[in-house]
């Protein structure tokens, strides 16, 4: 059957053919989806694990123990499963084991542009790189049958542009791969110095063995046509260059990208008369074409940083540019990501950018938005979970002077669970005196509501027990945890005094959904009454300050002719956190 | 020869959908299809655009500047800001649909009242007032299907069966409105 599938679908459809029963991973643009697809097959175990070093050590047990299983993440997420990583290229697999990783050049949604074909070749891991979504399919299941016959994980690198690019697919059956036995061997799978030193000249041989597949591989190929120009490219960087070149070039597209076929680079390069290396970020290809003594031009003419899309290609080849409309800039207005309607962090961070003499350590999730205006609430953001140890750090510093700075640290709930947790319990350990606000919005809103250890549901949408984020700290040892409603802007400034306050390190649990979250049973009752009501501007008592619009709310609006403010009643949720800062109390429940 | 349709607007228009139906219409008509979007932190009230390419053999799923065949946009400040995408000669249909911005709501920019202007100043756009339609045919929401209709009608895709992708697609109870609406967007254009 042929339809239509995005990269990240055709992923988990591949893990499905190639008989996958075992999955796990932790959400993160451009990669969610993978996950969240493989659990609507009920042939596949599928969970989300509160980290991705925490998702690979589940896929590399269920890969020992027989069952062919995957992990799939971000680029920065391979961070995180690195340590894990590096060891299990040295075991060997049993059943077969993929790793995705989904690197984001030009980083839509992310906060650096790491490269991670570089991960397998520093770890030694074998890695495919897919063009379209039928190639996502067709590689997920050669990588299993691979990983099996080579004995080793196979790294799948994807970008945005094939995570979320739909393509044409053709689907076939499932293959049903029976468990493999499994059997003591402690020389396989236990690291031990001695063990991992013969595992580490068997690693050696195995990448000696996969480098003479490579140049056989079917997803490495030479497509010839004039040899005036002869391109080399990978994954999306061969769809754009033929975009550009059509059949004005010939072209080497490599598909299994560690290692790299030497023999076939070395022929392509002596058929052609000059030869583009066309990829995103670094120069991983060039570099090993250099190795090899074939003149190639690289990154002297195309940019190291964002995507290698056609026009780009084009700008440096010198190509003729498409002809554009130019008009007036000037008349455009800026529109970025903002918190909705109803959003559980707009209290908080309305009230917190008040306090311009703390800092205030971010991290990642929707809540970063509050960098921008109207709050300006954030000053430092790096990665998952460094809000409380960051900010840690930076109150020792600031208590060796005398500026009597205090540090507040804001995460999410997901994101507390990920790592937060282990900087929290450095925070205690350490005697520190930060302020730590955990918000938790019931789900993890900004990879599209996902369900966590906080939520009550796992992947698979079934009910499982619910960790207590306030029991948690409690039992890390936090002595002051206050749990609070974060739309009440009085009981917000009251609970930061309270917690500014102390010479010891403090909690502040901000809980509300996000609104946009399906509720469940339990939501409705905690929060009952939550979002039910709508405000409406009482146009008489409107002096048209706009105090209102200062706190950020998209149902909020200006009317000029008027001079006074308006609530958009299909946006308004109710939430009454405009009602709150109008000096005239002109914002009112609709009746 | 591959050819290249825009839709843009603001996260919630619905964009989305549009083009979900958009390429599966052409997949079953035989074509080559290609679509790109960018999700993530566009969700949250920003800028979105779905870029779809059809065609014998399609390479890139991007769409590159001065190459779109027709752009649709769903609001006007996203239909000015898209319009160096447009092939001179290209087709651009707005939506006479104004949504403000977080920095006009806050007061940092004024949402500028000769956006049309601007546009018709550089291109014959054709206006739609696709969510006035769509609120009189019974919800704004389906504004997007009148949308598509303009698309269908523009680049001569009348002959692909619409109403069959719609009932594979749609929920029951929204089929009829929806079938309604983009039967609108093509005597619209």
């Amino acid at each position: 059957m042929k339809t239509l599938m995005t990269g990240d679908e055709a992923i988990a459809r591949g893990a499905y053919e190639a008989g996958v029963r075992h999955a796990s991973a932790y959400p993160g643009t451009p990669s969610t989806e993978i996950l969240e697809n493989l659990a609507t097959y009920k042939e596949i175990y599928a969970e989300w694990a509160p980290n991705e070093k925490v998702a690979m050590e589940s896929a590399i047990g269920a890969a020992v123990a027989g069952a062919r299983s995957m992990v799939s993440m971000k680029h920065v997420g391979m961070n995180v499963a690195a340590d894990p990583m590096f060891t299990w290229a040295y075991m060997g697999v049993n059943a077969g084991n993929v790793i995705v990783t989904a690197d984001e050049p030009g980083m839509f949604s992310s906060q650096n542009e790491q490269d991670n074909r570089n991960y397998a070749k520093a770890a030694k891991l074998a890695m495919l790189e897919p063009s379209d979504s039928q190639e996502c399919i067709d590689m997920m299941k050669a990588a299993f049958e691979l990983s099996e016959t080579f004995d080793t994980p196979f790294v799948i690198r994807m970008t945005t542009r094939v995570c979320h690019s739909k393509s044409i697919v053709e689907l076939s059956d499932r293959k049903e791969v029976p468990l493999k036995e499994w059997t003591k061997n402690p020389a396989k799978y236990v690291c031990l110095p001695a063990m991992a030193k013969n595992l580490r000249v068997k690693l050696q041989e195995r990448m000696e063995k996969l480098a003479a597949y490579s140049e056989t591989s079917p997803f490495n190929r030479m497509e010839m046509g004039d040899p005036s120009v002869g391109v080399i490219a990978s994954g999306i960087c061969y769809y754009y260059a033929r975009e550009v070149f059509g059949d004005k070039a010939s072209y080497l597209k490599l598909g299994f990208t560690h290692p790299l076929p030497a023999g076939l680079i070395k022929e392509f390069c002596s058929k052609v008369d000059k030869v583009y290396i066309l990829e995103e970020n670094d120069p991983y290809i060039e570099e090993f074409v250099k190795q090899q003594g074939c003149d190639c031009i690289g990154k002297e003419l195309f940019p190291y940083t964002g995507e290698m899309t056609p026009d780009v290609i084009r700008a440096c080849v010198g190509g003729k540019m498409p002809e554009t409309i130019e008009f007036d800039r000037s008349k455009l207005i800026r529109r970025a990501p903002t918190f909705c309607a109803g959003c559980p962090h707009r209290g908080l961070f309305y009230r917190l950018g008040k306090r311009k003499d703390i800092m205030i350590s971010g991290d990642i999730g929707c809540y970063t938005l509050a960098a921008s205006k109207p709050y300006s609430a954030m000053d430092s953001t790096v990665c998952m979970g460094a809000s409380i140890s960051l900010g840690h750090g930076a109150q020792r510093a600031f208590n060796l002077g005398d500026s009597g700075r205090r540090v507040v640290t804001v995460l999410g709930d997901s994101t507390f669970f990920h790592t937060g947790i282990n900087s929290l319990i450095n925070t205690v350990y350490n005697k520190s005196n930060t302020v730590n606000i955990i918000l938790d919005n019931r789900i993890t809103g900004m990879t599209g509501h996902q369900e966590n250890p906080g939520t009550g549901f796992t992947a698979k949408g079934e009910p499982t027990t619910l960790i207590s984020i306030e029991k948690l700290v409690k039992a890390i040892g936090i002595q002051h945890v206050y749990v609070i409603d974060p739309n009440n802007l009085a009981l917000v400034d009251e609970t930061l005094d309270r917690c500014l306050a102390l010479d010891e390190p403090s909690v502040i649990i901000t809980r509300w959904p996000c609104a946009l979250k399906k509720f469940s049973q339990a939501d409705k009752e905690e929060f009952a009454g939550m979002f039910s009501t709508k405000n409406k501007v009482d146009q008489e008592k409107c002096i048209g300050c706009k105090a209102c619009l200062r706190t950020g709310c998209p149902a909020l609006s200006y009317d000029k002719a008027s001079k006074k403010a308006r609530i958009n009643h299909a946006q308004c949720v109710g939430c009454d956190v405009c009602a709150q800062v109008c000096p005239k109390d002109a914002i009112v429940k609709e009746d | 020869m591959t050819k290249s349709i825009l839709l843009v607007g603001v996260g919630g228009q619905g964009t989305i959908l549009a083009s979900k139906i958009l390429t599966l219409g052409l997949m079953e008509a035989g074509y080559d299809v290609k679509m790109s979007e960018i999700h993530g932190m566009s969700q949250r009230g920003g800028s979105v655009s779905s870029q779809v390419r059809y065609g014998d053999r399609v390479m890139s799923p991007v769409i590159e500047k001065g190459k779109a065949d027709i752009i649709v946009s769903f609001e006007k400040m996203e239909a000015l800001r898209s319009l160096d995408y447009l092939k001179p000669d290209g087709v651009l249909v707005v939506n006479n649909e104004e949504i403000p911005s977080m920095s006009v709501i806050t007061g940092e920019e004024d949402y500028p009242e000769d956006v049309l202007d601007e546009i018709k100043a550089h291109v014959e756009a054709r206006v739609v007032d696709a969510t006035r339609m769509a609120a009189e045919l019974g919800n704004e929401k389906a504004a997007n299907m009148i949308l598509l209709g303009t698309i269908i009608k523009s680049m001569g895709l009348e002959h692909i069966h619409w109403e069959k992708i719609l009932e594979d697609n749609i929920k029951p109870r929204f089929l009829e409105l929806n079938k309604k609406a983009l039967k609108a967007g093509m005597e619209a254009v």
